[in-house]
């Protein structure tokens, strides 16, 4: 008779808000682990000799030490771990796409559910939140002492400039962060809706970087209210490029400019970066929907669609060209969505909107699809279904089918190589520019990507940033 | 940082007021054409106001707004030392000038102020400028004196006769041209049925004709695309690829219903910051 090994045990569940509660309210979804829930969770870890996680994980977190503190309940020696290589953990605990980074690759994964690192990641920062800033950047009591002279500056205040802040400022450099709009985070601020991020977490992280000696200067906009040239005569010793893609892609289909269609882009920052949810209390205006279409389907389609139930749709309506598989949304978004009550219209392709005399949404004209062959991308391409078309009544639509990089300040940068795709090119292992001195990173590297990997490519710049400005990085 | 407002001149009371703002990184930059983006306070929206004039010795910009909804209503009842929470620019593409000759620059209400920026650059360029400004009646006129200093020619036209010739902005316009063929550009900055009546002026003429559009922006840094409007059957961004296009090519249709996407919201607005007003007053 043979042994056979046991099942692992089951995912401690993480606690969360009703789906009939919250999709009334613009509070956090799910509510976090408590310490014994984080320590039942983390004893479940292997501690594998050769950690697949850490590999799977862009910013190289050291997460078979700090599951392994966790499941003694030691969070001060978790947090160093996290902390020594991610500056942005409470963000990342949240956000990040773990089923296809850390988690997918934890090795109990193969026979049942892997560790719930992100959950864990997420307890672990917030447990830590109270410590004081340097504490909280450096894992050291005082913060590193400031070098004379030593400045750079980070346009866009998103997650790649964060991380490239808080690397520098732990090694004793100035940074100051420019931002356009009038408040700091970038994506994570006017994108990312508060059920999913509260700007209170976000806030914490600013406020520890700004504790740590980084300066945040807001309603500057690069290429308008500054030149990367001016940036360098006003003393900075480098400078580094993270204004995210910010352009909205467009479907160019008839009907795009009636009254009730917008971008994510609009829709979110109205919401998320405007507080409209709470019209007429803040004075930024939303457009009421009471049949939406969302059309995409990445975590930017769930975020508006999600959104879009919460300002008091009657019905929310996910339409996508291809199946639900091939949907690049965060597993965790879909599956919030879907249990809020959002409805996936599958292998449907846009042809048109529909307006009446006065200009305003009545409808989309839809193409229903069929799956082929793979495209370059690896997913099935999708094919129209000749004839077979269907008219879907809405009053909103929200177009979230991706950005482009925005060329408000890389046109005003002369020797800024671009690529073909408009995206700023850098140098694969240092991230610098074809501007010496002058580092990018982030959506306007990659394109649209997850706020993990902006934090890889802020961190891989920041270090070698430090090695050129003091020695070592 | 917040920034102070210098001066503030009531031009039509109530309705129209200039606020000289302190804002030497804006005005450093500012050239005609541009605009900036401000936020009253903390609860307020980001709302789009052309810069009137930019003084880079003095670090001051100028902005003229006509009241017509809640944020404008909140930034009327600041005064001079007063500070708005947010201001953010110069932002958008400045105006195309080099010297052509000679330049009309067309201007109905609060966007005469606007034009007055484009119109001196032009004026500096070395062009020969002729202002058109019309309003319904000599009270609600805006900068004459300011345009009449460096205008070669200020053409003004009331609805009542009150002041200049007694008719539309168009008519003068039009009058002008036929006298003039010499005329290379019209710029036009008003509101949309004006800047499309321009338009409208000026195409058997064949005179390129440039508008400046003011839709509805929320970033105004071409993240958003509220601002888009199709110019050439393309969608451009008024933003970041305008605010100028050119006046024969603009949908003004278009533009004009989506200026009106937000107009029931609009309303509450103003009306419940109409009734806290009131509230207070009742308090004092």
């Amino acid at each position: 008779m043979t042994t056979k090994k046991p099942k692992p045990s089951p995912r401690t569940p993480m606690p969360e808000q009703p789906a009939a509660v919250r999709r009334a309210n613009f509070s956090e979804v799910t509510l976090g682990y408590d310490l014994s829930m984080a320590m039942t969770e983390a004893a479940r870890c292997l501690q594998c000799k050769k950690p697949a996680c850490i590999k799977g994980c862009p910013v190289e977190v050291n997460i078979r030490d700090f599951v392994g503190h966790m499941a003694k309940g030691d969070v001060d020696a978790a947090y160093a771990a996290i902390k020594a290589t991610n500056s942005l953990p409470a963000v990342c605990g949240r956000v990040c796409p773990q089923e296809i980074q850390c988690e997918g690759a934890c090795i109990l994964g193969k026979k049942g559910e892997p560790v719930a690192i992100g959950r864990l990641e997420r307890f672990v920062a917030d447990e830590f939140a109270a410590r004081s800033a340097c504490e909280q950047i450096t894992g050291q009591a005082a913060c590193a002492a400031s070098r004379d002279g030593l400045s750079v500056a980070c346009i866009g205040s998103g997650p790649s400039s964060l991380t490239v802040a808080g690397y520098l400022a732990a090694r004793g450099i100035k940074v100051t962060v420019y931002e356009a709009l009038h408040e700091l985070g970038g994506v994570l601020t006017y994108g990312i809706p508060e059920f999913r991020l509260p700007k209170a977490i976000v806030a914490r992280e600013i406020a520890a970087l700004t504790d740590s000696g980084v300066t945040f200067v807001t309603n500057w906009v690069g290429g308008k209210t500054f030149t990367i040239p001016e940036l360098f005569e006003m003393g900075h010793k480098a400078v580094f490029i993270g204004v995210g893609a910010g352009l909205p892609r467009f479907l160019n289909i008839p009907g795009e400019s009636l009254i009730g269609v917008f971008s994510a882009n609009e829709y979110l920052t109205r919401v998320n970066l405007g507080r409209a949810y709470a019209f007429p209390d803040y004075d930024t205006p939303i457009y009421p929907g009471k049949k939406v279409v969302v059309l995409g389907g990445g975590n930017v389609a769930m975020d508006a669609a999600r959104t879009a139930l919460r300002l008091g749709a009657e019905e929310v309506r996910l339409v996508y060209r291809r199946s639900k598989e091939e949907m690049p949304a965060r597993a965790e978004e879909l599956h919030h969505a879907l249990e809020e009550g959002v409805i996936l219209e599958c292998l449907c392709g846009p042809l048109a909107f529909v307006g009446d005399e006065r200009g305003y949404l009545t409808g989309l004209e839809v193409q229903h699809m069929c799956l082929g062959e793979p495209d370059e991308s690896g997913r099935c391409r999708p094919c129209a279904i000749e004839g077979d078309t269907a008219h879907i009544p809405c009053d909103l639509a929200v177009v979230a089918v991706g950005t482009g990089p925005n060329p408000v300040l890389l046109n005003a940068t002369p020797g800024l190589e671009k690529n073909r795709r408009g995206y700023v090119v850098v140098n694969e292992d240092t991230g610098e520019t074809s501007i010496s001195n002058v580092f990018a990173g982030g959506d306007i590297v990659t394109g649209s990507a997850t706020v993990i990997l902006a934090m890889g490519a802020g961190r891989r710049a920041a270090k070698v940033i430090a090695e050129r400005l003091v020695g070592h990085g | 940082m917040p920034t102070t407002i210098l001066a503030k001149r009531r031009l039509i009371p109530g309705k129209t007021s200039e606020l000289v703002l302190d804002a030497p990184h804006i005005a450093a930059k500012a050239q005609p054409g541009n605009f900036l983006i401000l936020r009253v306070n903390d609860h307020g929206e980001r709302i789009p106001l052309t810069i009137a004039d930019a003084d880079p010795e003095k670090g001051t910009v100028t902005i003229v707004y006509l009241v017509l909804g809640k944020s404008t209503a909140l930034l009327e009842t600041l005064e001079a030392g007063d500070a708005i929470l947010d201001v953010c620019g110069p932002l958008g593409a400045p105006t195309h000038i080099e010297k052509t000759g000679v330049v009309i620059c067309v201007g109905g209400g609060t966007g005469i102020a606007a034009m007055h920026h484009i119109a001196k650059g032009h004026a500096r360029a070395g062009n020969h400028v002729v202002a058109v400004i019309g309003a319904r009646t000599k009270e609600l006129l805006l900068f004459h004196d300011e345009l009449s200093a460096f205008c070669h020619e200020v053409l003004v036209t009331t609805d009542d006769g009150s002041m200049g010739r007694k008719g539309l902005v168009t008519e003068t316009l039009r009058d002008r041209l036929a006298a003039d063929p010499t005329v290379s550009e019209v710029v036009a900055v008003g509101p949309v049925p004006m800047m499309r009546a321009v338009a409208e002026t000026t195409r058997p003429f064949g005179v390129k004709t440039t508008v400046s559009l003011n839709s509805i922006m929320v970033d105004g840094i071409g993240m958003c695309g509220a601002c888009r409007v199709t110019v050439g059957g393309q969608i451009r961004f008024a933003c970041v690829d305008g605010p100028e296009f050119d006046g024969h090519q603009v949908d003004f249709g278009e533009l004009c219903a989506r200026l009106g996407a937000f107009r029931d919201q609009e309303r509450v607005s103003l009306e419940k910051f109409h009734e806290c007003r009131c509230h207070d007053h009742k308090k004092a």
